[in-house]
């Protein structure tokens, strides 16, 4: 290992460095603020740190583990941009409450490190890392709270099956590598080179490895947990759950496809078309029949990622690799923006509560517009990209993905967007209209200082991207390029 | 320029109007009034603009007043491409027009958040003019959707009893017809990317390229199905009683005055030009639609008794006229429904601003509870009596036109389906006549009201509404020349790019 190396790795150490330093910070003053402050100030210099290798150092192999690249920066920093916001709501949430709870910031930053090192992987052993950590530090984040049982029920069940899921993952693996005899992407793609049908070893495992990432991304039918562990989980952590875990796992699926061109195997390919569409309709179905804003959010999480799983699928088609590409990882931001911004608002309602329950039933959003017309407007802003509704940074998402399928001539996937779509449009339109409802309820909702102003950047980037996506739009090209 | 910053009036005058609602309740809607006149002022030049020839296709060009086009997303090849020519120029004078009108028929009515409603109002409006103005498929389909979320807005919260429903409803026929014509514009485009290696979603240049038959043709429904619905055609009218009747009136004005010309624009603009030849493929069936529309509009406008919901129905026999003028595709019928999309807008206005007075003054849309009213409201009586006769198609109105040129022309076409819509004018007259008998004439006390509600006539601020409509309708029913001089030649272009058979030019007026 030389200098050029521990240059490539600067992101990697400088958020291991924050970790430390904020475990120091902890030990000696618990105060919330000041975590806060230096993790927030931690992850902003990890996102410089970013930017400076992404100028300085050439793409490059660091270890057969690593791999840094213009691909894994930008994972890197839509994760870390991610996980700032997410923090600045973290604290607001925990300051409202009133619960000293340091340490939970400090397990987000770990659990970034872990989606970080997701996107620079290039080896299953730096994927199995990168999951674990990623999983470990959400298991205490999801059960945080001390009071009640949901946070702690959810935390049981995700960790019994993110530990069953993890085990199938570790068994597809193990095919994988009985016939390839590698573990890193590239050597199983040269292992693999010469097969024009997928055997049935390789077929096994590849399926196994899905499996299990499709938990992970909770796609339908692995999608089982996912409503759960979204609204017993403290509204910042599911956040942190659907956006920052789900684009790690995402990173890791998509670069592994590219290299093993895993795309030239139907059966594979068939078997992702059925999940998709199976998402798709599942998330948008269930998603009806909740009263919970969470549950709501749960369900149109899985219906989205089968939307980004059409993104994805549309690479199978011979030239329909480099929009394909560029779809997904311009509609993974999109859902990023929306999806912080969505539960953003779920956590300033809930953080002043001292209830056990985080305030995501839809009777407590009747007259938002009217109690508390920004938030309701930044909440709607969300809603109307989760539709997929022009101005905001969603709807070029879904533009994108639409695009994408219509090169690949993926038609009844676009038919069940478009259908899901429609449905979704209902759900979503239902909690704006409870929103303009006169209304009685006449709940204190006090909008925290920093989590007020995480929530306006976010929406102001869901509008700027949604009017001018142009920069994001290049960005993605030339990963993409560099990546197909 | 121009068509930026009447975009960009509207688009401010609405924020204006919403941040000074704390400060002040009654300035929302004058600042609303305000930013109508700029845009309009902004709009005269256009009028006596010099006419700019632009290629709409090898050998066909058009005369343009403006056009810009600024990159937007290059990746896709999309840019920002405003152009104006005489079609888009009298489409957008209507929208500004009847915002204004909108603005004043709900002076009065609108108690809660003033601002929040005018800032609704006008960004509809905004997303309205974008429509009618952007030549980039993929920026109409951006304004094509913005302008939704605006008017639900204005029905889910400012509507009546069944708001939530309606407002829904509406939203979702529109939204879903919409990305299925999303997914259509990118076909268009990726086939055409296909071909000649450039990806742009330029009107200009993807007009006038042969694309495979059968793909065109379902690219062609694409189009066809979200026009349709926002026309709206028969069968996918059942948004639109629901939509109209629940919506406040202004926003019934402008759902009725100039939302549903977005779907008749498209059919001209985008559907048949863009794929004549899959368009002339179903003529026949459109025009069948067409006419069914209006006979079974004026069918269900007969049996109502909610006067709203009766205005509403007529609206789909009216837009039916449309439908059969644009599928007949003759130099005539086209003028004819432009025409007819003019006089709509004005002589449905009119109706729905007179339900909402009534609705206002009564609490009830209910016909059966009204009559008589004529004697405590003489200038309502008779405005609304010149309103009815004009949108049965009486001589000397816009109506009669519209219509009348609409079945010469297509009576070249297809005789049986013309004289099927013929049957229309008729049925028009029992329905309109029979609305302003039951709510006009006749006793005034009934069981229910008794008489003991005052009915006060139509103040200075609804004759202000009012009387420029009339006088419009009147211009445009004994001289409608200047129409014809604005459209003729876009029209005449868009018909000398479909290469439809000339032996169907019958009779052009010179």
């Amino acid at each position: 290992m030389i200098a050029t190396d521990l240059l490539a790795l600067l992101p990697i150490i400088t958020l291991t460095c924050v970790i430390l330093i904020v475990m120091m910070v902890i030990a000696f003053a618990r105060n919330l603020a000041l975590t806060c402050l230096c993790s927030s100030a931690g992850l902003a210099l990890t996102l410089a740190a970013i930017a400076w290798v992404s100028i300085n150092v050439e793409p490059q192999s660091v270890t057969p583990l690593i791999v840094v690249d213009e691909y894994a920066l930008l994972f890197s920093s839509i994760i870390v941009i991610g996980a700032f916001f997410i923090c600045l709501l973290a604290y607001s949430y925990h300051a409202g409450r009133g619960e000293n709870q340091d340490e939970y910031l400090m397990l987000l930053l770990l659990s970034t490190l872990g989606g970080v090192i997701l996107s620079h992987s290039a080896h299953f052993a730096s994927f199995i890392l990168g999951m674990e950590l990623v999983g470990v530090s959400l298991y205490a984040m999801i059960s945080y709270p001390v009071r009640g049982f949901f946070s702690l029920e959810a935390a049981l069940k995700y960790l019994i099956l993110s530990g069953v899921s993890s085990a199938t993952l570790l068994f597809g693996i193990a095919f994988l590598f009985a016939v390839t005899g590698s573990l890193s992407f590239q050597g199983m793609a040269d292992a693999t080179a010469e097969m024009e049908h997928a055997g049935v070893f390789v077929l096994i495992g590849a399926t196994f490895v899905l499996a299990g990432i499709a938990f992970k991304l909770s796609l339908a039918p692995f999608h089982m947990w996912t409503p759960d562990v979204y609204e017993g989980a403290p509204a910042p952590t599911t956040a942190f759950l659907a956006t920052v875990s789900k684009g790690g796992i995402f990173a890791v699926l998509l670069r592994f496809f590219v290299s093993f061109d895993g795309f030239r195997f139907e059966a594979i390919m068939e078997s992702l078309f059925w999940v998709a569409l199976l998402s798709i309709l599942v998330g948008n179905i269930l998603a009806l029949m909740q009263d919970k804003i969470k549950r709501v959010l749960a369900y149109s999480s899985i219906a989205h990622i089968g939307y980004l799983l059409v993104g994805f699928l549309a690479a199978s088609v011979v030239g329909g690799k480099q929009l394909a590409i560029e779809a997904s990882m311009f509609f993974l931001i999109a859902y990023f923006v929306t999806t912080i911004g969505a539960f953003g608002v779920v956590t300033i309602m809930s953080g002043s509560t001292q209830s056990d329950h985080d305030n995501d039933q839809l009777s407590q959003y009747e007259g938002l517009f009217w109690r508390r017309p920004l938030l309701a407007t930044f909440f709607s802003a969300m809603l109307l990209s989760l539709a997929g509704i022009p101005l905001t940074v969603g709807f070029i998402g879904k533009f994108y993905i639409f695009a994408a399928g219509v090169q690949s001539g993926l038609w009844q996937l676009l038919a069940a967007v478009v259908v899901g779509s429609g449905i979704g449009l209902y759900y979503y339109l239902r909690i704006i209209f409870s929103m303009t409802k006169k209304t009685v309820s006449e709940d204190q909702i006090d909008i925290p200082l920093a989590g007020g102003w995480a929530l306006g950047m976010v929406s102001v980037l869901l509008v700027v991207l949604g009017v001018y996506p142009t920069p994001v739009v290049e960005w993605v090209t030339s990963v993409a390029r560099a990546l197909a | 320029m121009t068509m930026i910053l009447i975009m960009l009036t509207l688009f401010i005058g609405g924020l204006a109007a919403w941040m000074i609602e704390g400060w002040n309740r009654d300035l929302p809607r004058w600042i609303s009034i305000g930013s109508i006149t700029l845009a309009a002022l902004l709009l005269v030049p256009l009028f006596q603009a010099p006419g700019q020839m632009l290629p709409l296709a090898p050998g066909v060009s058009s005369p343009w007043l403006e056009y810009i086009n600024v990159p937007w997303i290059p990746r896709f090849g999309i840019s920002l491409v405003f152009a104006i020519d005489g079609l888009s120029l009298l489409l957008v004078t209507l929208t500004i027009f009847l915002g204004f009108i909108a603005v004043l028929s709900s002076w009065s009515e609108i108690e809660k958040r003033p601002g929040f409603f005018q800032f609704n109002l006008m960004w509809t409006l905004a997303g309205v003019v974008g429509v009618f103005v952007s030549l980039d498929l993929f920026l109409f389909f951006f304004f094509w959707e913005v302008m939704l979320i605006p008017m639900y807005l204005l029905i889910a919260i400012w509507g009546h009893e069944r708001k939530s429903y309606a407002a829904m409803k509406f939203f979702l026929f529109t939204q879903v017809s919409g990305l299925i014509m999303l997914v259509a514009i990118l076909a268009l485009v990726l086939a055409h990317y296909g071909q000649s290696g450039v990806l742009t979603f330029n009107y200009f240049d993807l007009l006038g390229h042969s694309i495979d038959p059968d793909l065109a043709f379902w690219m062609m429904c694409g189009f066809f199905v979200a026009f349709v619905v926002k026309l709206p055609g028969f069968p996918f009218h059942s948004w639109l009683p629901d939509a109209h009747t629940q919506a406040p009136t202004a926003a019934s004005v402008l759902l009725a005055g100039i939302l549903l010309k977005t779907g008749a624009y498209g059919l001209i603009r985008f559907t048949v030009p863009l794929f004549p030849d899959a368009a002339a493929e179903i003529s026949t069936l459109a025009m069948s639609l067409g006419a069914i529309g209006i006979l079974y509009g004026a069918l269900l406008a007969f049996g109502q008794s909610d006067f709203k919901r009766l205005v509403a129905y007529s609206s789909v026999s009216h837009m039916g006229f449309v439908l059969v003028g644009v599928f007949a595709w003759t130099e005539l019928s086209l003028q004819g429904s432009v025409m007819q999309m003019v006089a709509h807008g004005f002589s449905t206005a009119a109706l729905f601003m007179i339900a909402g007075a009534l609705q206002h003054r009564l609490h009830t849309r209910n016909m059966n509870e009204m009559g008589g009213l004529w004697q405590e409201a003489p200038r309502m009586g008779a405005i609304a009596m010149f309103f009815i006769i004009a949108s049965l198609g009486m001589p000397g109105l816009g109506n009669f036109v519209g219509e009348f040129l609409i079945l010469l022309g297509a009576f070249a076409v297809n005789k049986w389906i013309t004289i099927l819509a013929t049957v229309g004018l008729v049925t028009g007259a029992m329905y309109a006549l029979m609305a302003l008998q039951k709510v006009f004439q006749g006793e005034r006390d009934h069981p229910q009201k008794n008489g003991s509600i005052s009915m006060p006539d139509f103040g200075p601020r609804e004759m202000i509404a009012m009387i420029p409509m009339m006088l419009g309708l009147i211009y445009i029913g004994v001289y409608p020349q200047p129409v014809f001089d604005l459209v003729n030649p876009v029209l005449a272009s868009l018909y000398e790019l479909t290469g439809t058979n000339s032996k169907l030019w019958i009779g052009v007026l010179p």
